[in-house]
């Protein structure tokens, strides 16, 4: 075997070039974007605190300007990781598609596995929904948000941005349908990401798979409550 | 019985592809599929009509060769059943059938029912095979083998390399064969040695074969004759992180 220097740059541009090293990229940045489900439904669930200054404190500090490089850092990271996810996710749907240019007249699906088909229709709509959100209460854009003393800086009040944005049927409305939607994706993507990496085992493998949905369930329902309290006026500003 | 059957026939690999009817009026509960195309055909060679081209060859589920699609099914609606070893049984009378070849990019179709798999062929002379001086047989016994190892390389062993997977996978993926026959291989102490530059090499070949890749779906498994299952993938991918990640990288000039 010829013993040519390779440089970790090329060793890392041809692991991508594999099938393989993109779905491994996939799997870690879909991890990380899990992560970020997570911890982002955990600091929205503040909203039913019998607090109701409590969510807007949770903002004011992470949007304390001593944060604000953790805070800037956090975010180029997890675009970053957005980017290569849906890079390789588009990459690796057109090498697919063109491993078969003449279709079947006849198919039949086993199994159905309807979540795993769909995710990159459920990717890419979650994707408009995220842009749209961060539009509406990030940036502002959608509806004039508020802004509360945080101590020395203004920060956003996010009680009453989230409440009266959810009050709109339509606002609420679309983040039903895209949590719906990032529930089927985590439905199939959260075990798929073991099986990517290599990690599956002959018992194990099953009772992960069951873990996946309930976890996408409890997530979906967890972020799902929060408009439908807002429309149904349990939660007021 | 009587059995519909609408076959994808084409001259060869440039031709469109069409759907043509036929009926085939008596056929018997216990004849094998194969035994149907073959009263199917001689009754078309009794009209002057061409034959329907299909591949087959030991009929009895162990060579790989015989295969096409029953309705959207890789070897049709019984699992873990090579068509040569489906029986009409299986099937009611007056039955639509809907026969196509294996569709994939890597596997040009010649005729009919009939493709060219040699792009598995190209795979495994990438990498499946391993690289030992031959000798006399060693003793028996001689090289210890773990339990769980030998049962598991037996199971991929099973593969006997009929592209179902590939045909049914919704990318045209030749990941379940490719997993099979690393387990087969680099689950023994023989096959060891070379794990790493297999993986590397034979994903490579998939790549410039035109193989899709694998989207976890699992509908290879579904249809696999010889009920390879999902985990010889994770196998692959977990090979190919290895030899990716802690290998000596010399080897990764293959990965393009
Ligand atoms: C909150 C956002 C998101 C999360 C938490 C997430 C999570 C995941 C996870 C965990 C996987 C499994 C990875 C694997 O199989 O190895 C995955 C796969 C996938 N994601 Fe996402 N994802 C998100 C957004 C997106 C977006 C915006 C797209 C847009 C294109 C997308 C497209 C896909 C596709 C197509 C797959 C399947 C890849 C394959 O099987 O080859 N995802 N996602
Ligand atoms: S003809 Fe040999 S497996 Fe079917």
């Amino acid at each position: 075997m010829s013993s040519i220097a390779i440089r970790p740059i090329h060793r890392a541009v041809g692991f991508y070039e594999a099938p393989i090293g993109k779905k491994a990229v996939m799997a870690v940045t879909g991890l990380v974007l899990f992560g970020y489900v997570v911890a982002h439904l955990l600091g929205n669930l503040q909203i039913y605190s019998s607090d109701p200054t409590q969510i807007n404190k949770y903002a004011a500090f992470l949007h304390n300007p001593a944060n604000a490089i953790a805070l800037l850092m956090a975010r180029t990271f997890l675009l970053v990781c957005v980017g290569l996810h849906i890079t390789a996710s588009v990459q690796l749907w057109l090498q697919n598609r063109a491993a078969r240019p003449i279709g079947y007249f006849k198919k039949d699906d086993v199994p159905a596995s309807y979540a795993a088909r769909t995710m990159i229709w459920s990717g890419p709509i979650v994707g408009a929904f995220v842009t749209f959100h961060v539009l509406h209460l990030t940036v502002g854009s959608v509806l004039p948000l508020h802004e509360v003393e945080g101590g020395a800086f203004l920060s956003p009040d996010v009680h009453y941005n989230v409440i009266t944005g959810f009050q709109n049927p339509l606002v609420a409305g679309f983040y039903i349908l895209a949590i719906s939607l990032l529930c089927t994706h985590l439905y199939h993507g959260i075990w798929s990401m073991f099986q990517s990496v290599g990690v599956s085992h002959p018992r194990y493998t099953p009772l992960l798979k069951k873990f996946a949905a309930l976890c996408a369930i409890v997530i979906a329902l967890g972020n799902i409550s929060i408009p439908v309290a807002c429309l149904a006026g349990w939660l007021k500003v | 019985m009587r059995i519909v059957l609408h076959i994808s026939r084409q001259r060869n690999g440039g031709a469109k592809p069409k759907l043509v009817r036929y009926e085939v009026p008596n056929v018997n509960h216990e004849m094998s599929f194969l035994e149907m195309l073959d009263v199917l055909n001689e009754d078309l060679i009794a009209k002057g009509e061409e034959p329907v081209a299909f591949d087959h060859d030991c009929r009895e589920g162990i060579c790989g060769m015989c295969g096409c699609m029953v309705n959207g099914l890789a070897h049709g609606p019984r699992p873990g059943t090579t068509l040569c070893q489906l029986h009409m049984r299986t099937f009611k009378d007056g039955d639509q059938l809907y026969l196509e070849p294996w569709r994939s990019a890597a596997f040009p179709v010649v005729k009919d029912l009939v493709v060219d798999r040699s792009a598995l062929d190209r795979l495994i002379a990438a990498g499946g095979f391993i690289s030992v001086a031959t000798g006399e047989a060693p003793d028996g016994n001689a090289i210890p083998v773990p339990k769980e190892a030998a049962e598991r390389s037996m199971d991929a062993a099973a593969c006997i390399g009929c592209g179902a997977c590939v045909a049914q996978c919704p990318n045209a993926s030749a990941s379940l064969f490719m997993g099979a026959k690393l387990a087969h291989l680099g689950l023994l102490p023989q096959g060891a040695p070379e794990r790493d530059a297999r993986v590397e090499a034979m994903v490579a070949q998939a790549r410039a074969e035109g193989f899709g890749s694998c989207t976890n779906i699992g509908e290879c498994e579904a249809v696999c004759p010889k009920e390879i299952k999902l985990d010889v993938i994770a196998l692959m991918n977990r090979d190919f992180l290895h030899a990716q990640i802690l290998g000596r990288g010399a080897v990764s000039e293959n990965a393009g």
